[in-house]
């Protein structure tokens, strides 16, 4: 029973982190902006909160996590930017973004830490904390429900759908695409800053490349889950799932060829693709520069 | 169409000059004194300031720095097809000369020590097949990490309640399996009915920089009852350390470290640490070429184990709780007999031993 337990909080480990930045990339991609910066996100909120932290560690965990939040937001409003008002491809703004993430990550680790590939170690919440215990966990769960609730209960939420599925229409009915588009973006930075910023509170450091493609698994759970927040963070889930049955099947020492073992997570992705992929619908207007 | 052209030229233009200003960034660490030899290092994935392999390449020339009249300067490249170019940047410039840090230089050193046969190459970790013939300018400095490994091996067997011990390598790969067979090897000699738990972070070189990957993965190994763990995954094993952190009051979660001692990481989790002295690699290379800057008598193929001093483990103050004099005089029992040729550490896990 300890057993299952341990396994249960591993998949909410490893899953919330994708669950996080999908919901946030459903919101981008139905505003018809697509978000393949999700990586350098998650780099920009996992790097800024540990800054933060060893810069200010006085004010606490929570400053961390606002400052993760904020730096996630901030990257995303380059890609507002460049998307809605150059429109930009979206594809290229995104990857160029990533990289950019990741050239500041190691610049900063340079200038601030003195190091190439590590930060120091930094205080988040105290030392006993558990992932049933600690703030960031409630607040996750809170962020993917409430941005759900937010965004299939509310006029603002309709607003991003219309302007996803059909700018020319929603235009006509007096919706401002530009100034909604950017908001969603921005929502996408926020959750995914606060990804990274889980990244960064349950290693206690930045390590140069440690979201290690984690981006990209939340941009196939937002396909997964058929650019709908649940289902996507459903499918985060399974993601998360399907890691920790790779790790735990490792640790029970089967004769299994680790190669064979490490392609699991893949192999699950694949099958899902396969299911889904029929049924899934994209929004309209994805990725169209042209309005 | 011809703006949009310039506009690409001018991008590109200001792109490499940017990558060039990268490059050329090389940290001249030399303090301006008479020299009878120049060195240049570079440094694996990873870079300076790893905690581990590159920070202890590092100390190497540091105290060459100190110690001997040579000038030096090392690069880091970001991504891996600056490897060659790095190296070659180096030979360029006419250095006596140049190191790659790190098994991924293998192929680069090679090309590279074919266009510039007056200058020496070194590699560290270089992979070398039994029956290849290395070009006369080319130095591989290898490391017995598995007689490391036996020796943290043992460390581990006398130190676990649980009689369930775990290893968690980074890129699964010949030479972290040779970190696996030593340990072991080295568990079984003073604890046969031990349970020995191995993972690998994965298949390709992002596993030595995954710590979200190695504390999930210790995680695991101290939930199935390991009370120590061997970790040789670079960066990944942060996590491990993080992972011990964790440790419920009350329970034993030790962390074995490697490449660098380790023991800062996680105070008081830390049981020792497999260290592998690349600094005394570097330093030895580079003192030979100090002495004779265009020597080609040290080519070849260089072995740093225990009798060298290349490898040892980390026993001191700091973990003389961990580790009582006792287990120190076993430990110490059974580098006598690998030194001496009583005790013939495999390099290579037996099918069967994996097996549960």
């Amino acid at each position: 029973m300890d057993d299952l337990f341990a396994v249960v909080e591993q998949v909410i480990r490893i899953a919330m982190p994708y669950a996080l930045a999908a919901a946030g990339g459903v919101v981008c991609e139905r505003s018809g902006v697509v978000n393949l910066a999700l990586e350098g996100l998650l780099i920009a909120g996992a790097f800024s909160a540990v800054v933060f932290a060893h810069l200010a560690p006085s004010v606490g965990p929570y400053g961390a996590i606002a400052f993760g939040i904020a730096a996630g937001m901030a990257l995303a409003s380059v890609h507002a930017f460049m998307t809605v008002n150059l429109r930009a491809d979206h594809i290229t703004s995104g990857i160029a973004l990533n990289l950019l993430a990741d050239g500041l990550s190691r610049f900063g680790l340079h200038a601030i830490f003195h190091s190439a590939s590590n930060s120091a170690r930094v205080q988040t919440f105290a030392e006993g904390t558990t992932l049933w215990t600690s703030p960031l966990t409630w607040l996750s769960l809170l962020a993917i429900v409430g941005v759900a609730w937010w965004f299939s209960k509310t006029v603002a939420g309709i607003r991003i759908t219309a302007a996803g599925d059909h700018p020319e229409a929603a235009e006509s009915l007096g919706i401002r695409v530009a100034r909604v588009r950017w908001q969603a973006v921005l929502v996408s930075g926020a959750l995914a800053g606060l990804a990274g910023v889980w990244l960064a509170f349950e290693q206690h450091q930045f390590t140069a490349g440690m979201t290690g493609g984690r981006g990209f698994v939340a941009v196939s759970a937002v396909i997964f889950g058929g650019w709908r927040i649940l289902p996507a963070a459903l499918a985060a889930v399974a993601f998360g799932a399907g890691e920790a049955a790779q790790i735990q099947i490792q640790a029970a020492g089967t004769a299994l060829p680790t190669q064979l073992v490490q392609t699991l997570p893949y192999l699950l992705t694949l099958t899902a693709l396969v299911l889904v992929a029929k049924r899934a619908r994209a929004p309209g207007a994805l990725g169209a520069t042209d309005r | 169409m011809r703006r949009r052209l310039l506009l690409l030229a001018a991008l590109l233009l200001a792109n490499l000059a940017i990558a060039a200003v990268g490059m050329l960034r090389a940290d001249d660490v030399g303090t301006g004194k008479a020299f009878t030899a120049k060195v240049g290092l570079v440094f694996d994935l990873g870079g300076r300031g790893d905690k581990s392999f590159n920070d202890s390449a590092y100390r190497g020339l540091e105290r060459a720095l100190r110690e001997l009249p040579i000038h030096g300067e090392y690069l880091e490249p970001g991504d891996g097809a600056d490897r060659e170019s790095a190296i070659r940047l180096l030979a360029a410039r006419g250095f006596d000369l140049v190191i790659g840090v790190g098994i991924m230089f293998t192929d680069d050193v090679l090309l590279v020590a074919r266009d510039y046969p007056d200058v020496l190459f070194a590699c560290v970790d270089m992979i070398v097949l039994p029956d290849q013939k290395l070009p006369p300018n080319v130095i591989a400095l290898k490391f017995r990490e598995e007689e490391g490994s036996y020796l943290v091996g043992a460390a581990a067997g006398l130190a676990t309640q649980s009689k369930t011990v775990g290893f968690i390598g980074g890129m699964d790969m010949p030479l972290i399996r040779k970190f696996e067979a030593g340990y072991r090897a080295g568990v079984k000699a003073v604890c046969p009915e031990c349970k020995i738990l191995s993972a690998y972070a994965g298949v390709t070189p992002e596993a030595f920089k995954d710590p979200v990957k190695g504390k999930e993965l210790a995680l695991a190994q101290f939930g199935r009852g390991a009370d120590v763990l061997y970790h040789a995954s670079g960066s990944t094993g942060l996590g491990a350390f993080e992972a011990a952190r964790l440790a419920p009051p009350g329970t034993r979660r030790l962390v074995i470290g490697v490449d660098s001692d380790q023991t800062h990481e996680a105070p008081g989790h830390v049981l020792s640490s497999m260290v592998k002295r690349v600094d005394v690699a570097v330093f030895d290379t580079l003192k030979a070429v100090s002495e004779q800057p265009h020597r080609r008598d040290i080519a070849g193929v260089r072995v740093f184990g225990l009798a060298q001093d290349g490898v040892d483990y980390v026993a001191d103050a700091r973990n003389a709780n961990l580790i009582d004099a006792k287990m120190r005089e076993r430990i110490e029992a059974l580098r006598r007999d690998i030194v001496a040729g009583r005790i013939q550490v495999p390099s290579q896990v037996a099918p069967a031993e994996v097996a549960p």
